[in-house]
């Protein structure tokens, strides 16, 4: 649609959650203060606890709205909608957006909020949710707090940081908490969140066309680790003998569920399958993602969700040698496995 | 899509001719006129203002974004992101009404009458008539939409779950219109018996002031960001569709139970609307930059403005009718001069 022409150059923004004291606004700060050559717009929270002086960062009462299907989990934020409507009024000024978002906060209203308002949609894209965690509380966090353990299962990025606050045992003990939550994530570990600022912003974490592949993180090897920031510690070696040596973890109420077929997908099953799934159960669901071969279809579709809300689109044409499969990724709380599993297993064409 | 009108019909009569066209320089967000003299307002710092006759001044307001702006015909409110508010006159003669303490955006304004104004900051909704103090209330949540009742000192405020009515000069507590969902622009139909918001789903709605009764508005495909009433409230113009839609205010009951009219579809979306003073006819802005006027009675269409770069933002009548300014997201501006 014409209406849609303007949207070629679409503002990146990037959510900052993160416990109380996890090391949020060390890391705004950084970014405020560094010689990067960008302008940020900073929505914040704790208004007046970024000491820095700047008329692009706006205060924010983070007020979730719910849409009026009455489902508590179709929620936007409303100040959101207001304040980025406002920023626009600027557009020029700035190159990107970031929102801090309070410790208590709950990242999923802030990302629907950019997929449920058309004029915020048409303006700015998400680009990914950022989780600062601290090594030595996280793990009393996830016990007591399920913010924090929502802010984990929902992050692209997280950065544990204040490492050197913790032996080398706990901080392994912390990473295999994480991932028994979110495999998934980039996990980067820091000390006073000293992190690339290339490695937080501009990830592109929500473009369907990032969806390239759906395997847990940890057990990526290569690439990515000498961003880490390891400090002598024994990260890489670990990684070398089993996995990150990363004891086994079940969260109790937090999983990731991953479904992975070879046989052809029939889109007739599929979407039916997956719209209805996200409507029963889009509360417990935070994040979905995945990349489907359907039968007789030379592309590769993909998809991501929010709770309720769908995303998909044809990427590319599968490359000759290619592994033809489909991989699916379900994040949530006390997810319906079962029924997820067969229910998919209903999709084969 | 190929075959979808993306304008109008070829054969549609013009008045396009009649324009003067104007070099905003930027994103214009409102237009209202100040007597023959219109004012478009800019998305950041300015108001620009063209007088039938003679050169257009711009006139420097806010130190940084114009996030909303109102007019009672005398003078052109601003409210900015530098937590000022202006009124500014035909002239040019700019009178700073306020400047929030704690420097908050300044999210919508108001303009009553003798010269009355509204704004609020937050959840913090202010009136200042005359020389006094401001007059403040606290609102639940943000305020999305002020406008003052047609007669009497009576500010409506909208916000989540509800319109709050209230008498700044007078010690009653102020009554809540409730209606679960979050609620931005308001306004009152001209016999102030009609009050409608519209909400962050694609409806409007609206309420029988005298009784409280509701009415639901549905079946847009995009947030309603732009309405008003015909001459003489028959009729409640809206964008929000790929067509004009006019809701019936006819009867004592407002529109419930009957379907709106509807006019001029394109294959893009209705951005603006502004109803003439005196007729029924519409003016009406695309999301492609086309303006159509629309004369209710018969569906008969005339095009004001041909599409551009960006979707139509602002459209405003002078009080006789004959004059219409245009504004675009993308800065095309112009007055068309129908007498
Ligand atoms: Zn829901």
């Amino acid at each position: 649609m014409s209406s849609d022409q303007v949207s070629s150059e679409k503002l990146p923004v990037t959510v900052l959650t993160g416990y109380l004291g996890a090391g949020k606004t060390t890391l705004l700060n950084r970014i405020l203060s560094e010689p990067h050559g960008k302008k940020y717009a900073v929505i914040v929270n704790e208004f007046g606890e970024i000491g820095i002086d700047n008329e692009l960062v706006v205060g924010a009462d983070e007020e979730v709205f719910e849409m009026n299907n009455g489902c508590i989990c179709c929620t936007v934020r409303g100040d959101l909608i207001r304040i980025i409507e406002g920023l626009m009024r600027r557009k020029g000024k700035f190159d990107a957006i970031i929102v801090e978002t309070t410790g208590l906060a709950d990242p999923a209203p802030v990302a629907q909020t950019f997929f449920v308002d058309e004029n915020v949609g048409r303006k700015t894209r998400l680009d990914a949710v950022v989780t600062v965690a601290d090594a030595k509380w996280l793990k009393d966090r996830l016990k007591d707090a399920p913010e924090a353990k929502n802010q984990i299962a929902f992050a692209d990025v997280i950065l544990l940081n204040k490492i050197d606050r913790v032996t080398p045992a706990e901080l392994r003990e912390v990473e295999a908490r994480i991932r028994a939550i979110n495999p998934y994530a980039k996990l980067h570990k820091t000390e006073r969140s000293q992190i690339a600022l290339s490695e937080i912003l501009g990830r592109n974490a929500f473009d369907l066309d990032r969806i390239l592949d759906i395997e847990p993180e940890f057990l990526n090897t290569g690439d990515g680790h000498d961003h880490d920031h390891d400090h002598g510690h024994d990260h890489g070696h670990d990684h070398h003998h089993d996995h990150g040596g990363l004891k086994h973890y079940h969260d109790e109420d937090m999983q990731s569920v991953s479904l992975n077929t070879d046989k052809p997908l029939s889109p007739d099953k599929f979407f039916p399958w997956v719209q209805k799934l996200v409507a029963e159960d889009g509360p417990a669901i935070l994040r979905c993602k995945g990349i489907l071969n359907f039968k007789d279809d030379p592309d590769r579709f993909v998809f991501q969700g929010v709770h309720m809300i769908l995303d998909g689109d044809h990427q590319r044409a599968w490359k000759d040698g290619e592994k033809r499969n489909s991989r699916l990724v379900f994040i949530g709380r006390n997810l319906p496995e079962e029924k997820i599993r067969s229910g998919f297993e209903t999709c084969v064409a | 899509m190929a075959d979808t009108p993306t304008n109008a019909a070829p054969n549609t009569p013009s008045v396009v001719e009649r324009t003067r066209a104007i070099a905003a320089g930027a994103p214009v967000v409102a237009a209202h006129f100040l007597g023959r003299t219109a004012a478009l307002v800019l998305g950041e710092e300015a108001v620009l203002l063209v007088p039938d006759k003679g050169d257009e001044q711009r006139i420097a307001l806010h130190g940084g974004g114009i996030l909303s702006a109102a007019t009672d015909g005398i003078t052109v409110v601003t409210g900015g992101d530098d937590g000022k508010v202006f009124s500014t006159d035909a002239k040019g003669e700019r009178r700073l009404v306020a400047t929030d303490s704690k420097r908050r955006w300044i999210d919508q304004v108001a303009a009553g009458s003798d010269g009355m104004v509204a704004w609020s900051a937050g959840k913090t909704a202010f009136v200042q008539s005359g020389k006094g103090e401001p007059k403040s209330l606290d609102v639940p949540s943000t305020v999305g939409g002020l406008a003052f009742a047609p007669k009497g000192v009576r500010l409506a405020v909208a916000h989540y779950n509800g319109v709050t009515l209230w008498f700044p000069n007078a010690q009653a507590a102020p009554e809540v219109l409730e209606w679960k969902g979050s609620h931005h622009h308001v306004a009152f139909s001209a016999n102030g018996q009609f009050l409608v918001t519209a909400m962050q789903e694609p409806t409007l709605h609206g309420w029988r002031v005298v009784d409280a009764k509701h009415m639901r508005m549905s079946g847009y495909s995009a947030r309603v960001r732009s309405f008003g009433w015909t001459v003489g409230g028959k009729w409640l113009a809206t964008s929000g569709s790929e067509q004009l839609v006019l809701w019936p205010f006819q009867g004592k009951d407002g529109p419930m139970g009957k379907q709106p009219k509807m006019f001029a579809a394109f294959a893009v979306r209705v951005t603006a609307v502004a109803c003439h003073p005196k007729q029924e006819v519409v003016a009406v802005g695309y999301a492609d930059g086309t303006v159509l006027l629309v004369r209710i009675d018969d569906g008969a269409e005339v095009l004001g403005k041909k599409p551009g770069a960006g979707p139509v933002a602002a459209l405003g009548w002078d009080s006789a009718g004959t004059l219409l300014a245009f504004g675009t997201e993308a800065g095309e501006a112009g007055v068309i001069d129908l007498g």
